[in-house]
């Protein structure tokens, strides 16, 4: 192949990164000319943007593209199904972080212009996340969607939580950088390379020392992203400090990237050497399951009771990663898409409680009694609970059932059975906010009314979680299998 | 009706009736309710006149399979216990609408489509012919009843919801591992060819003991009956009727359609775990039961020993066994319901359950005596009642095993009749102690609405049992046959009696010749 069709191929491959990125800079200029005052407008068009990013996206995984003809750049990036179901996942959660927050922020007139262009700078970086196949091209995917993620924490300058959230984020962050650069550098001294294939390669011949502190390193600066036991200290903090709006964005848009980084990482570049890494994935997965729900048990805040969940959440989806199996990166996948979808409902709904002024209402006390003040939103909630809690019929099961379905099939029944029956410790907390709203006497403070917009979200969601999300198992088991396919396809 | 999805439309009647009864609020929610339950008896009617009972009928009736999701479908179909245990179920709602016609005041909307959505799941479990179907059917009633004990319950509804949810729950989760890995070894969802399927003994060990999990909670079996009297205490009179009269038959028909059949070995090699629970399970909660002074915990607690009587039967490994312990479930599914309702009739008018509270009742309430009469010996067994003729099967059944697991359990028995007419006689003869209790009324026609059609059930099962198991016969001997190479050899030693004379007489000329 020529050299200048190769670059024009590239170029075509990342079409959608070009669209973000373009379309960001000039929302960019925008904002500098005409300022707060088109913050809204700004929003709407970053929606469309992040809509018809997802348009071209999604034909990569409608085609199950997949092996050499989806890598760019000398195989520095890869536009396959893989990367292609993330990121629709990625630029979805982020549409809905833009529709959702001027709302929010309008209440403390904070809704600045730069808002929707950082949402996008960092939709791009998390998108580059999941289709890094090299080290350097996934650092640089890393950091664009950080830096980004440090501003947008600290958004609520005039509020002490928000700014300590920012600096809490940006302190572990960047020791969460070092710690992956540190391992890269040691995987790329003992192996010779940046690149996936050139890693995988130099490991096929057996392990030496170094490469398994590369390893180690990198998977813990990974481990540190999407927030697994040990390395999850900071989540409750940052969640619970950060403007709602972005909560739910962190809770999800990077979530999923720094999963799908993990996965690439670990499948493909690490992928011929898995017994490697399968004993620390086990325990980060328990781990998680454990302490998440441990910790969740005390919390008066739903913020932090939310950031303890996805905690429990990453534990389940890296039971998927320990069996290193196509079928289980499937698994994951799917638990992915539904976790997005729960989160979205969980914190869609903890954006709507309001009280009589229109400020946001977050502890247990204030929700007290729902089910009679708004007794729909309530029922939302309440799905949304038993739907994390993985109790059918609601589609939050299924998420949990294809996981265990995956261990077993690979062989690791005591892993599954350990961690469903760990699962029961975190129907407790569940449980517990269902308690509050339907069992308590009424609290009256939850009044305010949400905008439509909200409700279409709460609505949608809703639907997908409830029983008839079954209906679309078929559909969304074909698309995860292809995306699984593609990421296997290389190894 | 072949053809006709008549079981897919017996699980969408109450939910369509649960979402009718959420939008509607308080206003027309009891009236819907009660429609839809009748709706679904009506169907139900239908459903049994419609099986086929001819021989050589097909074991699977009424056959639904529709691929509908990922890995498992929506795939239905009864045999005869299925059958009798939907009745149960559909029997039982209409009644349990009835007894929260006026008890139930607040968020009406709500806790009738809770019930609703209860009589779906229920359904839903008896007719799954899908592993899954099955297992997302069996966790879901956690909902419903979870807000049931919890919104609508007594005074400590709160920690009596949470035992229920988190201790069922605990139960459940290790089963579907078990269920994930039969799928995974066998290839098929489906129930009836897990069914004649043969698991290595060495599987089938732990995969009894993960199902064993989830059942015994759901039966409940000594030591896990705990959650039991709390749920029962703390529920409304309806809740209570549900939970005794059907989410304990679950645990029941998980043994008959899960364990024994798909795990004949392991079953035979646990009997001795089962017997034993079983028989601690008759004497200590019959003697627990001696001693209450709340009347739904004595009832809650009977409940536990006549469950126990249902797990001695099913593991005798014969057909008598399994007949009893079948009628043993229906019969305290009826008996069990109306005792609760009882309870919850004289509840509503003096608000209490303290049996000190009471007494000599007969006096002013002679109608509601004489019912509670009737159901109080139906649960102590009396012939003519089906109490009589489960318990008499189920004993015989595993007499055949080991005459000492039935001499300790004949023992429940006895001591049942002790505490049952004991509390007889505390509530409704002796004195008229306080002014308030005797000044209640007599049953009014909504109450005898519900005990009449109880009571007649109770008879009609005691008197000609054939009816009930008629439809289940062939589905028992299949049963039957299917554990029979894993039967334990029996102590009794029980032998056919001898031919009469004559025969042996033809049988000597015939040797002669």
């Amino acid at each position: 192949m020529a050299p200048a069709m190769d670059f024009s191929q590239s170029l075509r491959l990342i079409a959608p990164e070009e669209l973000l990125s373009i379309a960001g800079l000039v929302l960019l200029l925008v904002a500098g000319w005409a300022g707060d005052k088109a913050s809204r407008a700004i929003s709407i068009a970053a929606v469309a943007v992040l809509v018809g990013a997802m348009a071209l996206v999604a034909p990569a995984l409608c085609n199950g593209a997949m092996g050499p003809e989806t890598s760019a750049f000398g195989s520095q990036f890869r536009a396959d199904a893989f990367a292609s179901f993330a990121k629709l996942l990625i630029y979805g959660s982020a549409a809905v972080g833009l529709i959702v927050a001027p709302s929010f922020f309008e209440k403390f007139r904070a809704m600045r212009a730069e808002y929707p262009v950082l949402i996008l700078f960092a939709a791009i970086g998390t998108g580059m996340m999941v289709s890094a196949t090299d080290f350097l091209t996934l650092y640089i995917g890393l950091e664009m969607n950080s830096l980004a993620s440090y501003v947008l924490a600290a958004f609520l300058r005039a509020d002490d939580r928000s700014a300590e959230a920012g600096l809490k984020y940006f302190v572990l962050g960047a020791l969460a950088s070092g710690i992956l650069l540190f391992g890269v550098s040691l995987t790329y001294g003992f192996t010779g390379s940046t690149g996936f294939e050139g890693v995988r390669a130099a490991m096929a011949g057996g392990l030496t020392t170094g490469m398994i502190f590369g390893i180690v390193f990198v998977l813990a600066g990974i481990a540190f992203k999407i927030a697994a036991v040990p390395f999850h200290m900071w989540t409750p903090d940052v969640y619970e400090g950060a403007p709602t709006p972005v909560t739910l964005f962190f809770a999800t848009a990077p979530k999923v990237g720094a999963m799908g980084m993990l996965m690439r990482v670990a499948l493909e570049a690490f992928g011929g050497q898995a017994g490697a890494w399968q004993q620390i994935v086990i325990f980060a997965a328990i781990a998680s399951i454990v302490i998440g729900a441990l910790g969740a048990i005390g919390q008066q805040n739903i913020k932090r009771l939310l950031a303890y969940s996805s905690i429990n959440n990453v534990g389940f989806i890296l039971i998927g990663l320990a069996v290193a199996t196509p079928q289980g990166a499937s698994a994951m996948l799917t638990y992915l898409a539904i976790y997005v979808a729960m989160t979205v409902a969980s914190f869609v709904v903890v954006l709507l409680l309001k009280d009589e002024d229109g400020n946001s209402v977050e502890s247990f006390a204030d929700i007290s009694g729902l089910s009679r003040t708004r007794p729909w939103l309530a029922l939302a909630m309440a799905s949304v609970m038993f739907s994390l809690a993985g109790i059918p019929p609601l589609f939050g099961f299924w998420g949990k059932f294809v996981v265990f379905q995956a261990a077993v099939a690979a062989g690791f029944v005591p892993l599954a059975a350990i961690g469903i029956a760990a699962s029961v410790i975190g129907a407790f907390y569940y449980l517990k906010v269902v308690k509050v709203m339907y069992f308590d006497e009424p609290a009256g403070k939850v009044v305010g009314k949400g905008e439509v917009a909200h409700a279409a979200l709460l609505v949608v969601t809703g639907l997908f979680l409830s029983p008839l999300g079954y209906l679309l198992t078929k559909w969304l088991g074909a698309m995860t299998d292809t995306a699984a396919a593609a990421l296997f396809h290389v190894a | 009706m072949t053809g006709f999805p008549i079981l897919s439309l017996m699980l969408l009647v109450p939910l369509a009736g649960a979402i009718a009864c959420l939008v509607s609020g308080n206003q027309s929610a009891r009236q819907i309710a009660l429609v839809v339950t009748l709706v679904d008896l009506v169907l139900g009617i239908l459903l049994w006149l419609n099986f086929d009972l001819s021989a050589g009928h097909p074991q699977w009736q009424f056959v639904e399979h529709v691929p509908l999701f990922a890995g498992f479908s929506w795939a239905l179909g009864i045999d005869g216990i299925a059958l009798m245990l939907i009745m149960l179920s559909v029997f039982l709602m209409p009644i349990c609408i009835g007894a929260s016609w006026e008890s139930i005041t607040k968020r009406q909307g709500e806790y009738y489509a809770a019930f609703l959505l209860m009589e779906t799941l229920m359904i839903g479990v008896f007719t799954a012919q899908d592993l899954y179907l099955f297992y997302i059917m069996f966790e879901a009633g956690l909902i419903p009843m979870y807000l049931i004990i919890g919104i609508w319950g007594g005074a400590d509804r709160i920690y009596a919801s949470y035992k229920f949810f988190l201790y069922t729950l605990l139960g459940s989760v290790l089963m579907l591992i078990a269920m994930l890995w039969m799928v995974h070894e066998a290839g098929t969802t489906d129930i009836p060819t897990l069914m004649a399927y043969n698991f290595s003994a060495k599987a089938q060990t732990w995969l009894f003991l993960a199902f064993f999990a989830s059942f015994a909670v759901k039966m409940p079996m000594w030591p896990v009956h705990t959650w039991l009297p709390d749920a029962h205490v703390q529920a409304p009179t309806a809740g209570s009727v549900i939970l005794a009269g059907v989410l304990l038959k679950m645990g029941g028909y998980g043994f008959i359609r899960f364990s024994l059949p798909m795990f004949p070995e392991a079953s035979a090699q646990f009997a001795w775990l089962v017997f034993a629970l079983s028989m601690i399970a008759v004497v200590v909660t019959s003697l627990i039961a001696l001693v209450q002074h709340d009347m739904k915990k004595l009832i809650a607690y009977s409940s536990v020993a006549h469950m126990a009587i249902v797990t001695i039967g099913l593991f005798a490994f014969n057909v008598q066994g399994l007949e009893g312990s079948m009628i043993v479930m229906l019969s305290h599914g009826l008996v069990s319901g109306a005792l609760f309702l009882c309870v919850g009739i004289i509840y509503d008018r003096l608000h209490t359950r303290e049996i000190d509270r009471y007494g000599g009742l007969s006096i002013n309430m002679p109608k509601y005596a004489l019912f509670f009469l009737l159901f109080t010996m139906a649960s102590i067994g009396l012939p003519g009642t089906s109490g009589f003729v489960g318990e008499f099967l189920s004993l015989g059944g595993i007499y055949q095993v080991s005459s000492w697991v039935a001499l300790v359990c004949t023992t429940g028995i006895i001591l049942g009749a002790a505490y049952m007419l004991y509390l007889y006689r505390r509530v409704a003869f002796g004195d008229q102690k306080h002014a308030d209790a005797a000044a209640m009324t007599d049953l009014t026609f909504r109450e005898l609405a519900m005990v009449i059609p109880l009571g007649l059930a109770v008879l009609w099962m005691g008197v000609y049992p054939e009816s009930f198991l008629a439809p289940m016969r062939a589905d028992i001997a299949a049963l039957d046959a299917r554990v029979a190479r894993a039967k334990p050899a029996g102590d009794a030693k029980v032998t056919a009696g001898q031919p009469g004379a004559h025969a042996q007489m033809s049988e000597h000329e015939e040797g002669a010749h």
